[in-house]
C-alpha cells in the first residue's frame, strides 16, 4: 500500500513540453512548408499531402485516384517501372504514395548525401509518371486481388457497409479503391485525368525534418512541385449523415462477430473539439481502464480489445468504435456498449477519470515528437487539418482549460445512445436486425 | 540516359557504416540481470524495457500458450500494486506501455518522459517476483485470450494457414506450436500454471534491462542499483535446452481450404540456420539471399521471372528469411497467382525461377544495391529509439550478444555472391522444406 500513495503524490507531475523549434518556411515560388531542423543524422524525411485523395475520383471512375497513385513509382520520365525502383534503391531512398479519403500522401526519406538526385527522382514521379500499360495492368491486378481479399474480411466488410450506409453516393459512401468492376474499366485516359485532378499545387500541404536547411528545403520544394497544375479537381460537397439508429447483420461464416458501431461526430474546429476528445478517451480510448475496455474486456472477458475513435474528416464528422467477439456474446457486447454510451450521456464524466485522462493525455504528446519520420507526419497533419503552427505549444493547454461540465455539455450534445448504428459481420446470437 | 548513368556512378557509395558502439553501453548487475543503455538525446524520452529469455518454445508440453497468456496475467497485480493498476500508472504518467511474447521471449515496454524512469523500474522489478492474482481474474483473462485468438488467428484464413505451416516446418522442435497457444490447450491453462511458470523464469538472473532514449548509463546503472539490484535470482535456472529436430528426410506438403480466402498462393518454407553468436556469416549471407529472391516487388529474382513480361504468372511474390531465433530460422517463398494460373503452375514458375538462380548466381549490380540499401538501412533506423531497443533486447534473448549486433551491419557488407550460392545450395532441400497451397475449396488450384 506504501506504492500506492507515492503514486498518488507524483500522480500529477507536470509533462515534459514538446521541445521542437518549427520553422515555417516559404520558398521562392511561394510554396510553404514546415520544418523541423534536426542535424544528428544524415537524413531527411519529407512529408507531403495533396488534399482530395480517392474524393475526387470523377464520375464513373471509382479507384482512379488509388490506381493512379499506386502507378507512379511504377515507372516516370525515361524509367520503366524496374528502372526506377533500381534508380531509387541505388540512391537508398525510401518512397510512399498513399491514396487515403481526404488526400494522397507522399513520404519520402533520402540521404543528405544523395539528396538532390532523390528529389529528382521523386519529381519525375510525381510530374512525369508513365502509366505503361504492362504496369498497368499489372498493379491493377494487385489492386484487384486486395479488393477481393478485402471481401472476405469480416472487419473490412463491416467498415464498407457502415459507410455506405452512412454516407451513400457521397465519395465516403464507398471504398476509394472502387470495385471489382471499376478497376477493372479504368482507361489510361482516366488515370491520367486523376493524376492531373489530385496532384496540384492548390492542395498542397508538406512538412520536412531531419538534415536539411530551410534555404535547402525552400529550393528543394519548388524543384519537386512547380511542375504540377496549378489547380486541380473540385473537392466534393459535404457529406450528409443517412443512416438511421439499428442493426445490419451481414451473415458471414466465422467464429467472431466483426462490429463496427457509430453516429455523427463533431468538427474539428468546434469550441468543444477537445472536451469531446477527452470524453472519447474515457469512453472508449483504445487504452486499459477506458469504459468500453473496462467493461467488455477487463469484466468480462468478452474481447481482446475494443476501441471508439473521432474522426473529424474533411467533409463529415464520424464517432465511430469497433470490437470482435464470439457470436454467442455478440447481442450482450452491444448491449453494453448501449449502455454505457447512456451512461455518459447522462451522467457526464467523474472528476478522477477528467484528472487521470488529462495527465495522460498532455504527458503522452511530447512522447510522439521522437524522431525525424514521427515530426515530419505530425507536422504535415496539423496543417491539413488547418491548425496553427504553435499548435504543438499550445495543445496541452487547450487539453488543460477542459472543465467537468465542458465535457457534461458535450456528452449530452455528442453522445446519442438511440442513434447508434451496428453493423454485425458473422453469425451472432441474440441480435434484432433492423433500424 | 544521362540520367541512368549519373545514378548508377552513386552505387559505390561514400557514407560510413555508423557504428552504434558509441551509443550503446552494457553491464551486468551482482544478480546476474544484463542491462543495455542506447543513448539519444535528441527528445526528452525514454524507453524502458525488460525482456525475459523464455517464451513459447520454452513451454512444458500440452500446456501451448502458457507463457503468452502469464505476459496478460502480469497486468493483474502485484503484492503491491491492484489488478489494472500498473497501466494506469504508466498512463496517468502521460506514459504508454504493453508487453509482446514470441517463442524465444517475453517482453514488457513502457515509454514515458525521462524524468519518470525510475517510478517505471520500480513497477516493473515488483512484478518480477511478486505478482498476484485472483482466480477470477485468471478466468476472465483466459476468455480475453481466447477471443484474442479467434480475432487475430481464427478468423483469418492465412494465419491458420501459417499456423498449420509452420506446424509441419518441425518434426520436434517447439517452434511448431503457435506462440498463442492450441486453442484446445488454452481452454485448459490454469493459475497454477501460470504461477509455475512465473516463480522459475522471471527472475533477474533470466531478465535484460534495456533503456534507450535521454538517460546516461550512470543514470540507468543507479535506478537499476536501487529497483533491480535487490531482487532474488532463481537458482538453478533451467537450460534452454529445447527438442531439437532429427534429420529431415521427407518434404512436406499441405493443402488448407477455407471458404473464407480470396486469394489463393502457395508458400514454402525452408529450414535454415539462425544467427549464431560468433558465427554470424551464414545468417548475414541468407539475409543478402532472401533480399535477392524477393526483397523488392519490382526488382528481385522473383518478381522479375514472375510478374513482369510477356504472360507474368503472379500477382505478388515475395522472399524472406528469418534468422532471429535461439535455435533454428527459416527461409520463406511466396507466390500469389494472377487469375488463371493455378497454383501448381504458379509453384513450378517459383522453382524455375530459383533453379535459374542457382545456375546463374546474382546479378553484381543486384547486389551492390542490396548492400547499400542495407548500409542506408542503418541510418534510417536511428530515428527510432524504440527500434534499436528491440533490436538488442530480441538479439540477447535469443543468444546473440551486444558485439554480434554491433558488428551485423559489418558483416552485411562483408558477404560474397560465392557465401550466397553456398547457403542457397545448402537450404534450397525441399526435403528440409514444407510448401503450401491456401485454396477456397479442396481440390481446387486456382
Amino acid at each position: 500500500m506504501m506504492m500506492r500513495i507515492a503514486f498518488a503524490l507524483i500522480l500529477f507531475a507536470l509533462p515534459v513540453r514538446a521541445e521542437i523549434d518549427i520553422k515555417e518556411v516559404t520558398s521562392a515560388g511561394g510554396l510553404r512548408a514546415w520544418l523541423v531542423e534536426s542535424h544528428e543524422l544524415p537524413f531527411t524525411a519529407l512529408e507531403i499531402r495533396f488534399e482530395g485523395g480517392t474524393s475526387v475520383d470523377a464520375p464513373g471512375a471509382r479507384g482512379a485516384v488509388n490506381l493512379m497513385t499506386a502507378l507512379l513509382e511504377e515507372g516516370a520520365g525515361d524509367l520503366d517501372a524496374q528502372g526506377f525502383a533500381r534508380a531509387r534503391d541505388d540512391l537508398a531512398a525510401k518512397f510512399s504514395f498513399q491514396a487515403g479519403v481526404d488526400s494522397v500522401a507522399v513520404s519520402a526519406r533520402f540521404l543528405t548525401e544523395n539528396r538532390d538526385a532523390s528529389v529528382d527522382l521523386l519529381r519525375l514521379a510525381l510530374v512525369a509518371p508513365r502509366f505503361d500499360a504492362d504496369a498497368v495492368e499489372r498493379v491493377r491486378g494487385q489492386v484487384l486481388s486486395g479488393l477481393a481479399a478485402d471481401a472476405k474480411d469480416p472487419a473490412r466488410i463491416a467498415g464498407d457497409t457502415f459507410d455506405r450506409l452512412a454516407f451513400g453516393d457521397h465519395p465516403y459512401g464507398s471504398a476509394g479503391d472502387g470495385t471489382p468492376d471499376s478497376v477493372a474499366a479504368l482507361t489510361r485516359d482516366q488515370l491520367l485525368t486523376a493524376h492531373r485532378a489530385a496532384l496540384a499545387r492548390d492542395r498542397v500541404y508538406i512538412s520536412a525534418a531531419g538534415d536539411i536547411t530551410p534555404a535547402e528545403l525552400g529550393a528543394l520544394i519548388d524543384r519537386l512541385l512547380a511542375d504540377l497544375p496549378a489547380t486541380g479537381a473540385p473537392l466534393p460537397e459535404r457529406a450528409e449523415w443517412q443512416v438511421a439508429a439499428g442493426v445490419t447483420v451481414i451473415d458471414f461464416p466465422t467464429p467472431q462477430s466483426a462490429v463496427l458501431f457509430g453516429h455523427a461526430g463533431i468538427k474539428r474546429d468546434d469550441p468543444d473539439f477537445f472536451a469531446a476528445y477527452i470524453l472519447n478517451e474515457i469512453l472508449g480510448g483504445g487504452r486499459f481502464g477506458s469504459r468500453l475496455m473496462s467493461e467488455l474486456r477487463e469484466k468480462r472477458g468478452l474481447t481482446y480489445g475494443v476501441g471508439s475513435y473521432l474522426a473529424p474528416m474533411d467533409h463529415a464528422e464520424l464517432l465511430s468504435g469497433q470490437f470482435a467477439t464470439a457470436n454467442a456474446s455478440a447481442g450482450q457486447a452491444i448491449q453494453i456498449v448501449r449502455d454505457e454510451w447512456r451512461r455518459a450521456a447522462t451522467e457526464g464524466v467523474t472528476a478522477e477519470e477528467l484528472a487521470a485522462t488529462k495527465t495522460y493525455l498532455t504527458g503522452s504528446y511530447p512522447l510522439r515528437f521522437d524522431g525525424n519520420g514521427p515530426i515530419a507526419s505530425i507536422l504535415v497533419g496539423l496543417q491539413a487539418e488547418g491548425l496553427p503552427i504553435d499548435y504543438p505549444v499550445t495543445r496541452n493547454a487547450k487539453i488543460e482549460a477542459v472543465t467537468l461540465d465542458d465535457v457534461k455539455r458535450v456528452a449530452a450534445r455528442l453522445l446519442r445512445p438511440e442513434a447508434l448504428h451496428f453493423v454485425v459481420v458473422g453469425q451472432p446470437d441474440g441480435i434484432a436486425q433492423g433500424g | 540516359m544521362l540520367r541512368r548513368l549519373a545514378f548508377a556512378a552513386v552505387a559505390g557509395m561514400t557514407f560510413p557504416l555508423l557504428a552504434f558502439a558509441d551509443t550503446v553501453t552494457d553491464f551486468r548487475l551482482a544478480n546476474g540481470m544484463e542491462v543495455v543503455v542506447i543513448e539519444d538525446h535528441r527528445a526528452p524520452v525514454v524507453t524502458h524495457m525488460v525482456w525475459y529469455r523464455v517464451g513459447a518454445a520454452d513451454e512444458p508440453p500440452g500446456h501451448s500458450g502458457i507463457a503468452h497468456f502469464l505476459e496478460h496475467l502480469m497486468f493483474k497485480g502485484t503484492d503491491e500494486m491492484a489488478a489494472g493498476e500498473f497501466s494506469a500508472v504508466v498512463e496517468a504518467q502521460g506514459g504508454d506501455g504493453n508487453a509482446f511474447t514470441s517463442w524465444d521471449y517475453t517482453a514488457y515496454f513502457q515509454r514515458v518522459a525521462a524524468d519518470r524512469l525510475d517510478l517505471m523500474m520500480k513497477m516493473e522489478a515488483d512484478r518480477m517476483r511478486d505478482l498476484q492474482m485472483t482466480e477470477d481474474d485468471v478466468l476472465t483473462e483466459r476468455q480475453v485470450v481466447l477471443e484474442e485468438r479467434s480475432q487475430r488467428t481464427d478468423s483469418d484464413p492465412g494465419a491458420l494457414f501459417s499456423e498449420q505451416r509452420q506446424a509441419a516446418l518441425y518434426l520436434n522442435h517447439p517452434y511448431g506450436t503457435p506462440i498463442i497457444g492450441w486453442r484446445h490447450e488454452i481452454e485448459q491453462l490454469d493459475r497454477a500454471d501460470a504461477f509455475s511458470f512465473y516463480r522459475t523464469y522471471y527472475a533477474p538472473n533470466n531478465a535484460i534491462l534495456v533503456v534507450a532514449g535521454d538517460v546516461t548509463p550512470d543514470q540507468v546503472r543507479r535506478l537499476a542499483e536501487t529497483h533491480y539490484g535487490g531482487l532474488e535470482p532463481t537458482p538453478n535456472l533451467p537450460e534452454r535446452l529445447r527438442p531439437q529436430e532429427p534429420p529431415q528426410l521427407a518434404e512436406r506438403r499441405i493443402a488448407f481450404a477455407d471458404p473464407r480466402v480470396a486469394q489463393p498462393y502457395v508458400a514454402r518454407s525452408y529450414l535454415a540456420p539462425a544467427r549464431d553468436s560468433g558465427a554470424q556469416e551464414k545468417a548475414a549471407a541468407l539475409t543478402l539471399l532472401a533480399e535477392l529472391l524477393g526483397g523488392s516487388p519490382t526488382t528481385s529474382v522473383l518478381a522479375r521471372a514472375l510478374q513482369f513480361g510477356e504472360s507474368p504468372k503472379a500477382v505478388w511474390t515475395q522472399a524472406w528469411y528469418d534468422g532471429g531465433a535461439l535455435d533454428y530460422g527459416s527461409l520463406g517463398l511466396a507466390v500469389v497467382p494472377i487469375p488463371g494460373v493455378d497454383l501448381q503452375a504458379a509453384e513450378d514458375a517459383m522453382d524455375a525461377a530459383l533453379a535459374r538462380f542457382l545456375k546463374d548466381g546474382p546479378d553484381p549490380e543486384d547486389f551492390a544495391r542490396i548492400k547499400t540499401q542495407l548500409r542506408a538501412q542503418d541510418i534510417y533506423a536511428r530515428d527510432s529509439v524504440d527500434g534499436l531497443a528491440r533490436r538488442y533486447g530480441a538479439a540477447l534473448t535469443t543468444g546473440l550478444t551486444v558485439q554480434d549486433v554491433d558488428q551485423w551491419p559489418e558483416l552485411l557488407q562483408a558477404v560474397t555472391s560465392e557465401q550466397v550460392m553456398a547457403v542457397a545450395q545448402e537450404v534450397f532441400d525441399r526435403r528440409r522444406a514444407v510448401t503450401g497451397w491456401l485454396m477456397q475449396q479442396e481440390g481446387q488450384s486456382q
